[in-house]
């Protein structure tokens, strides 16, 4: 079985018995799309929430709207089946308290917010998540059984 | 003029690498005077990186770090980290303290509240030395401080220049003691905007 390592503003596609994983999400969020029929599922890791207001917008794997769009076209090419694609997502912690409420402090939130909106639109379940608080998660995806593995500094391991 | 690919020229990126050289210089003393010892300061490195490679350059994306992280405004308007790989973090708060750590996983109350003291100091240093010599007004925020994977605490500064680009403006600076090694990294991210105004500022 081959883990295969998913960066910052990156997607990946993957088979089972192979894993995918992505490290250290911070506000970013870890989005993995899976297709149970063919056990073919893809991790997408986004960093901002809406390609249009951002003019540097080439790498579509960087923003919730076009990132989960390139997975998707991603994992079909591989053989998966559109219709049958179910989500689970990870991340967009607020890493830093501050009072006061600067955007740019909130990300991590508007993140979380834009990948349930674009899921929805696109019809695509959310059949579980694991965002907010104020810490960091590494994930591990595994289309053998599904299961969503998340690791955060000083706490146990979960399965969601 | 020859650009690079996030639009700025060699002789803007010297700037700001005299920038990053200036506030780096006085945060070692800074450092050198809080800790009483003796601490040698290597020549700053400024890099553009991607952002798999931002978030690798302190041990890996799953190592544990303390990150500082203060907000900018005035003419600099952006934000600031100041990291330090754990093991800098866990001397430095003994060298200050005397004392030896309570445990290897986390900072206790009363450790955390060193290394903000720390980090408010050295942060502090590094900006008020861009600020005289420049002449830009800096304000600064509270400093706040975050242990966790690197990964997650340089996703924060990441993001921001994700907002401009495809890399990142790195200032690394390391401090190497006389018996320890204690590294530091800092971040220093003006918003594009903030950039433009620095330059003009400064009559370039």
């Amino acid at each position: 079985m081959a883990m295969i390592k998913v960066g910052m503003a990156d997607a990946k596609v993957c088979r089972a018995p192979d894993a995918i994983t992505t490290l250290g999400l911070g506000s970013c969020i870890g989005v993995a799309l899976y297709d149970k029929t063919t056990r073919i599922a893809g991790l997408v890791h986004i960093m901002l929430p809406d390609s249009t207001t951002v003019r540097q917008n080439q790498n579509r794997a960087k923003f919730a709207d076009t990132g989960i769009d390139l997975l998707i076209e991603m994992m079909v090419k591989e053989g998966a089946n559109r219709g049958y694609l179910t989500a689970k997502i990870a991340g967009g912690a607020q890493m830093f308290a501050f009072t006061g409420n600067s955007d740019m402090l909130r990300v991590g939130e508007s993140n979380a917010n834009a990948v349930r909106k674009k899921l929805k639109e696109l019809g695509i379940r959310i059949l579980s998540e694991d965002c907010g608080l104020n810490f960091g998660r590494t994930v591990e995806f595994y289309p053998e059984t599904g299961d969503f593995l998340i690791k955060a500094v000083g706490k146990p391991p979960k399965t969601i | 003029m020859q650009m690079n690919e996030n639009g700025m020229d060699d002789f803007q990126f010297d700037v700001l690498t005299e920038i990053g050289n200036i506030g780096a210089g006085n945060a070692t003393t800074a450092l050198s005077q809080l800790i009483n010892a003796k601490i040698d300061m290597r020549v700053p490195q400024v890099q553009m990186l991607t952002f798999p490679e931002l978030s690798e350059i302190v041990g890996g994306a799953e190592n544990l770090v303390a990150g500082i992280l203060l907000s900018l405004s005035g003419d600099i308007d952006g934000m600031m980290l100041f990291v330090l790989e754990s093991s800098s973090a866990r001397l430095l708060v003994q060298q200050l303290m005397g004392m030896e750590p309570a445990s290897t996983d986390s900072f206790t109350e009363m450790e955390t509240s060193a290394l903000q003291e720390i980090g408010n100091i050295i942060t502090g240093a590094y900006l008020s030395a861009i600020s005289s010599m420049t002449g830009l007004t800096i304000d600064v925020s509270v400093p706040s401080l975050a242990f966790d994977m690197a990964g997650a605490i340089l996703s924060v500064p990441a993001i921001e220049f994700g907002k401009m680009g495809d890399q990142a403006l790195l200032i690394e600076s390391r401090f190497v003691d006389l018996d320890v090694d204690i590294s530091g990294y800092f971040i220093l991210i003006p918003t594009m905007e903030s950039y433009k105004h620095m330059l003009k500022v400064l009559g370039l």
